[in-house]
């Protein structure tokens, strides 16, 4: 599902965290800013993303596919289709839809794509701890990263424990012929935070834990942090290029 | 895999640019006074503490249980971090959850994810607490109060962060007032429910396993003057555009582009019928009304509670 640790070395991996979260950043703006009705923007923009995605070693297709399965909302988006006030263009099942419905639609879904595909090309290429290295680096609050950097070593245990949880609750659900299992839902509702409560008390006693350990190991209350190296100039040329080119892409469109 | 559930993440592309700089400013702001505190009433058990919090939200969301219909619920969490941690503690816990739901899992925009932190943890979790505070306060000292009050705490934590997230859908221009609120807020309704119930099950669990977990947290009284000062906008908005026999901005504006039902609401979300927004909507409006009026009701109750009782700060809860 996820690249957490991404192996592939390409230019985009090697690039100083720092650089390419202020890109990233910078590019879901340049998107998002793009004006309504130049539609020409977005197969310029979706063209750049290309690129990066190729100089990534990463398949541009994927990458449009997995940002596409993203997006859940598109589905609800969709009503917008036979709401808006506009001159019609096509029937669909009796269904009118006007031109400034599916403009409008369009936009919004483009653009949610184009930056979900933004957002994929950061996390595909970069470490999460390093990503969290750049934050700290750009002067994100010590307290603040060390604290995702917890939350990220124990992301996946802690899935485990609430898998545990699910397991041992179906392993006691059984169900005969005929009847119908569990209880009303206030019941399944008790049950469910109880089980919410059990994994709050382990993660809670397992925090202890981990405070006494990092105690033990001389924590004074500072977390120790490897600062990235400074900033190579040839880093900051390469994090500029796809900005000019949305720079430019923006400027054309106008 | 971790399935990220938390309903009304917005996407990048729903809000406009001068409404997600709006939200990143008051991210940034309560964050940054958050942290501050946090750092004082934890000290240095707080980013263990923290960290293993926010992993668990997101590990308590994959607990579900069968609602009706092959849907099921499960938890939103703000309102219950905060009652265990206190509601500092709990928006630094929500800025990690939304904020790597949002660059792990692509759920939720990245511009848009000012606001998103600010409905999903500080509004909830500051509604859900201030709730919570104030009626386990006046409501006799029993078990009972306290599930009530984390059941109401928790049902509109879950409501008015759906006002708030419809109401910037709103001035965004991407969808109309009385299509995108009448959606929102009846789904949220019910999925407040299931909310609520699960909060207060986890509750009366840890109540009845580790009653030491639920003490009262040191000063928490910023917190519920964040949590009166956001209802109160809300409240302002609404009245607004019903003050106003001329609505200009936001009727103009929606008419322009047009309705989009932007229920936020994923597939996996309690009703997903309901997103379908067609229902009644004078029905709904009483509804919203009546909600308007108890949170108003509330927030005024809340207000005259504080000047009334202005104790010394008892700081001798030190938390764990």
């Amino acid at each position: 599902m996820l690249h957490l640790h991404p192996t592939r070395v390409s230019l985009l991996h090697r690039l100083d965290p720092r650089v390419k979260s202020v890109t990233a950043f910078a590019l879901i703006l340049g998107i998002l800013i793009t004006p309504p009705h130049t539609w020409r923007a977005y197969p310029l923009i979706w063209t750049l993303l290309a690129c990066v995605a190729v100089i990534s070693q990463l398949s541009a297709w994927k990458l449009g596919l997995q940002a596409g399965i993203a997006l859940p909302f598109t589905l609800v988006a969709m009503t917008l289709l036979f709401t808006t006030q506009g001159r019609p263009i096509m029937m669909i099942g009796g269904l009118v839809i006007p031109d400034s419905g599916l403009a409008r639609f369009l936009e919004i879904v483009i653009k949610s794509w184009l930056a979900m595909q933004v957002t994929l090309l950061l996390t595909k290429t970069t470490d999460f701890t390093d990503l969290l290295r750049g934050l700290r680096g750009l002067g994100i609050s010590e307290t603040l990263v060390a604290t995702l950097n917890v939350m990220y070593r124990y992301l996946f245990i802690l899935k485990d424990e609430s898998e545990r949880l699910i397991r041992a609750r179906a392993s006691r659900s059984g169900k005969s012929g005929g009847y119908s299992s569990g209880g009303t839902l206030l019941w399944r509702a008790k049950i469910t935070g109880g089980m919410v409560g059990n994994l709050f008390l382990r993660s809670y006693e397992r925090s202890e834990r981990i405070y006494m350990a990092m105690v033990a190991r001389g924590y004074d209350g500072r977390m120790p942090y490897t600062p990235l190296p400074p900033l190579k100039r040839r880093d900051v040329v390469l994090g500029l290029i796809p900005i000019i080119c949305m720079a430019m892409i923006q400027i054309v469109v106008r | 895999m971790i399935t990220p559930v938390l309903a009304m993440h917005i996407p990048d592309g729903f809000l406009s640019i001068p409404v997600s700089v709006v939200g990143w400013l008051l991210f940034i702001a309560i964050l940054v006074y958050a942290l501050r505190q946090t750092r004082k009433q934890l000290g240095e058990h707080r980013i263990p503490l923290m960290g293993i919090m926010a992993a668990f939200v997101f590990a308590a969301q994959m607990l579900n249980f069968p609602v009706a219909g092959g849907t099921s619920g499960h938890l939103l969490g703000a309102t219950l971090v905060s009652i265990f941690l206190g509601p500092w503690a709990m928006i630094v816990v929500m800025t990690c959850v939304v904020g790597v739901q949002a660059v792990l899992f692509q759920d939720g925009g990245i511009l848009a994810l000012g606001f998103n932190i600010v409905n999903m943890g500080v509004i909830s979790g500051l509604v859900g607490y201030t709730v919570y505070t104030w009626l386990t306060k006046i409501l006799p000292r029993t078990t009972v109060s306290q599930w009530v009050g984390a059941g109401i705490g928790a049902w509109l934590s879950v409501v008015v962060a759906s006002i708030a997230t419809a109401l910037q859908l709103v001035v965004s221009g991407t969808s109309a007032f009385d299509v995108v609120l009448p959606a929102m807020v009846g789904v949220h309704l019910l999925i407040g429910i299931g909310e609520a119930l699960i909060t207060v099950a986890t509750i009366a669990f840890v109540h009845q396993t580790r009653p030491d977990l639920l003490q009262a947290r040191a000063d928490n009284r910023g917190a519920r003057w964040i949590a009166v000062g956001f209802i109160i906008a809300l409240s302002l908005v609404f009245v607004s555009p019903w003050a106003n026999p001329n609505p200009d901005g936001l009727e103009r504006v929606a008419e322009d582009y047009g309705f989009i039902d932007t229920a936020q609401d994923p597939a996996y979300t309690i009703l997903p019928d309901y997103t379908v927004p067609f229902i009644e909507s004078d029905i709904f409006t009483t509804i919203v009304a009546g909600i308007i009026g108890v949170i108003v009701v509330s927030s005024l109750g809340l207000g005259v509670a504080y000047v009334a009782k202005r104790k010394p700060i008892s700081s001798d809860q030190t938390p764990v």
